[in-house]
């Protein structure tokens, strides 16, 4: 049973863009409001024949960018000025030239979202996908290589003679009214259509599947674990291998690594300074040597010149001076025992020098020492 | 639609822009060697100001018409003609060069550099005064060759609307666009950078780069917009095209941010004493202020000012803020410069008035000298057409 069909619009179909362009002006001429041009492309200049007023899109843009541009600021700010501070590399808390990439990404971020978004959902009016010119002839010839324009009946200009007249005068190579469909009248727009939530529904589940598929299970499969399960022993790991469970091992008893002698002196000190001799010789090298490593450890507290004058003087237990009687009668092996114990607020050194170095440092000393308490042999 | 035959009719400018010219070229003449004879060094300083601030021009319009070439973009076309016209100055460029050539010694550190001095020695094999002079006389003969061709094929495609010339430019444009890269590069490095000789920064070709496409460009917008609203081009150009001057414009805005912005930020995290020190004589005393106007009129209120819509299409507020893009430049050269030399504070005086008044003289008198002996528009170009229907 047919029941009787509706007018939606009167449409007319052109063949160049030229065409339409001109025709869109003489309909947008004439006082026509409700009325579309619809093209396989976007058409220069056909904003200014429809006489639309510039997009409000900008507005979204504007607003939500420069949300963005704060709110980036203001959070910048709040991390790492007040609610975490942390010095980073010397610079001040707040340091403004750092923020402004921040700045921009937030900014650039935040107004193509809004805007993406505003265009979804407010001028596209999303949820809904229904529209009468859907699935009609007319919709298939202006979709693929013709041009045309839909007047709608609604419209309050709209006479059918008077909108076929215009047609043919701006000469529409076809001209045809177009019904509404009769479901599409009863349709109402649902915000959530059951199919649309069904639909949501499973790109959460496809997703989330692909996302713990992926870090849980594809990441330890073989050919694609990229080292991160090796077939080694990590430190405080249990082993199987070994009877007592223990993966760190110690030295075989009774033998000593390359490289390395025991300290026998812990903690006596006077000890290591009867016992202990210089090894190494003092040559250009080593005094050399032990001026590099001088400056890079000793210097911080001790001053360049060992005279306790470090920059950390007064900030700090005074570092004392190494020319002090006390230390220039000490032997190099009481002095070698401070390097390596450490003695008061000094820690132990033995992990920043090794035992050469060590020694070089102390005929270092020796050579400054020497230096500001000369001997009268040393004018000639 | 298929006639494509515009209708031009050649107009003179009004004799008004040739006394204009002529009275601030003669103008800003005397001031120029009355301040040479008084304070030759001080002139000298400003004279790099003038010099590259007419190499922008110059070789920025000419940057202008390869890029039209190359992209084949139409939309520019009907007023390709003032970016040739301006991009001429690169044959009279020797004059502002030739003065500053001769007071080389008062103006550029390394041209004397102490023996003791081991990272100036170290850079002595490009920075020396035969060497200098070469590299400058050896590019500018790069932009003269290709200035010549280009605007020649250019003009003979007037008559005979040989549309295979097009062509041949658009291989020229090719060809001169990585010469244009390394050229103004070094140009930036030799007569900008080498003021400081003992810093260094690895994107100040491109710093001076960008300014110099804003410049040429904001000229460009300046001179068409006016020429068009009084109709001394084609009919039919609309405020379109404006539009897509104004956005050009606003992108270039943006580009001179980011690029001065990354040069600054790098030295400032980094924080290393060789590089600092550049930034901290450009925040001496009243210096900071001069920075902080740098920011205002080179960024600032070009962003804004071109935001929106209607400001870009619109001809007055168009031609002020071209306008403030250009003043912007020579700000920026005059940042670039005069801190490597007072480091206390601002200087101004008379002598710094010398060449912005001589330089405007001589690119008006340019531009009223190219304008009533050629034709304003390329009747010849088949893109022409395009270009006036252009719509966005």
């Amino acid at each position: 049973m047919m029941s009787e069909k509706i007018l939606y619009s009167y449409t007319g179909i052109f063949d160049t863009p030229n065409a339409v362009i001109h025709a869109a002006e003489q309909v947008s001429k004439e006082g026509f409001t409700k009325y579309d041009v619809n093209t396989p492309y976007p058409l220069h200049g056909m904003d200014k024949a429809m006489k639309l007023p510039p997009s409000k899109l900008g507005y979204v843009a504007l607003v939500f960018g420069l949300a963005g541009t704060l709110g980036a600021l203001l959070s910048l700010w709040w991390v790492s000025a007040i609610d975490y501070p942390i010095v980073i590399g010397g610079k001040p808390l707040f340091s403004f030239p750092a923020y402004i990439p921040v700045m921009f990404e937030v900014t650039v971020l935040s107004a193509s979202i809004a805007t993406v978004l505003a265009m979804l959902f407010i001028f596209f009016k999303f949820p809904n996908n229904s529209h009468p010119l859907h699935g009609t002839e007319y919709m298939k010839k202006v979709s693929s290589d013709k041009y045309g324009i839909s007047i709608q009946a609604e419209d309050p200009k709209f006479d059918e003679s008077l909108v076929r007249k215009l047609f043919e005068s701006v000469h529409a190579k076809e001209i045809n009214p177009l019904y509404w469909d009769n479901d599409e009248i009863n349709h109402k727009n649902k915000i959530f259509e059951p199919k649309f939530l069904v639909f949501l529904l499973v790109i959460g589940i496809i997703t989330s599947c692909t996302a713990y598929f992926t870090l849980n299970k594809l990441m330890f499969m073989l050919p694609f674990n990229w080292m991160m399960e090796q077939p080694k022993q990590n430190a405080q790991q249990r082993s199987l291998v070994f009877n007592d469970g223990f993966g760190m091992r110690q030295p075989v008893t009774g033998t000593v690594a390359r490289g390395y002698l025991p300290y026998v002196f812990k903690g006596q000190p006077d000890l290591a300074g009867e016992k202990l001799v210089n090894p190494v010789p003092i040559s250009k090298e080593s005094l050399k040597l032990g001026q590099t490593k001088f400056d890079i450890y000793c210097s911080p507290c001790h001053g360049y010149h060992a005279e306790g004058d470090s920059r950390l003087r007064g900030q700090y237990p005074n570092p004392p001076s190494l020319h002090s009687e006390k230390v220039r009668k000490w032997s190099d092996g009481r002095i070698f025992a401070v390097l390596t114990d450490g003695q008061n607020v000094m820690p132990s050194y033995s992990s920043q020098l090794t035992l050469d170095e060590r020694w070089a440092v102390i005929n270092y000393v020796r050579a400054l020492q020497r230096a500001l308490n000369a001997k009268e042999s040393d004018l000639q | 639609m298929s006639s494509s035959s515009v209708e031009y009719h050649k107009k003179e400018l009004p004799k008004k822009f040739q006394t204009i010219g002529l009275v601030l070229l003669l103008a800003g003449l005397v001031i120029v060697i009355l301040g040479y004879i008084v304070n030759p060094e001080r002139s000298a300083q400003n004279n790099i100001i003038g010099f590259s601030f007419l190499v922008s021009i110059a070789v920025g319009s000419l940057f202008f018409v390869a890029i039209e070439y190359l992209s084949g973009a139409v939309w520019s076309t009907p007023f390709r003609r003032v970016s040739e016209f301006l991009s001429s100055i690169i044959v009279i460029l020797p004059l502002l060069a030739i003065p500053l050539l001769l007071n080389i010694n008062s103006v550029f550190h390394w041209t004397h550099p102490e023996p003791t001095d081991k990272i100036l020695v170290g850079k002595a094999p490009y920075l020396n005064v035969q060497f200098f002079i070469f590299r400058v006389i050896f590019f500018w003969l790069i932009w003269l060759v290709f200035y010549y061709f280009i605007t020649k094929n250019s003009r003979r495609q007037d008559h005979s609307k040989d549309q295979f010339i097009t062509t041949a430019n658009v291989k020229l444009s090719a060809i001169f666009m990585p010469l244009f890269a390394l050229t103004i590069t070094f140009t930036a490095i030799d007569w900008l950078m080498s003021l400081a000789p003992h810093w260094f920064s690895t994107i100040f070709g491109v710093y001076y780069f960008s300014g110099t496409v804003l410049a040429a460009l904001a000229l460009s917008t300046i001179f068409i917009v006016a020429l068009n609203e009084r109709n001394y081009l084609v009919e039919g150009i609309t405020s379109d095209s404006y539009y897509s001057l104004g956005a050009l414009l606003f992108a270039f805005t943006n580009f001179w941010a980011y690029i001065a912005f990354s040069q600054f930020l790098l030295i400032w995290y980094a924080n290393l004493p060789e590089e600092t020190i550049w930034f901290l004589d450009r925040w001496n005393g009243s210096w900071k202020f001069f920075s902080i106007g740098l920011m205002i009129f080179h960024f600032l209120i070009p962003y804004i000012g071109l935001l929106s819509q209607p400001s870009k299409s619109n001809p007055k507020r168009l031609i002020f803020m071209a306008g403030v893009v250009l003043f912007a430049h020579y700000y920026d050269l005059f940042w670039l410069v005069m801190p490597n030399f007072y480091k206390e504070g601002i200087v101004f005086g008379w002598i710094e008035l010398g060449f912005p008044i001589f330089i405007s003289g001589l690119i008006i008198s340019v531009f009223v000298f190219k304008t009533n002996r050629e034709n304003l528009v390329p009747i010849g170009d088949p893109k022409l057409k395009r270009g006036i229907d252009f719509s966005l």
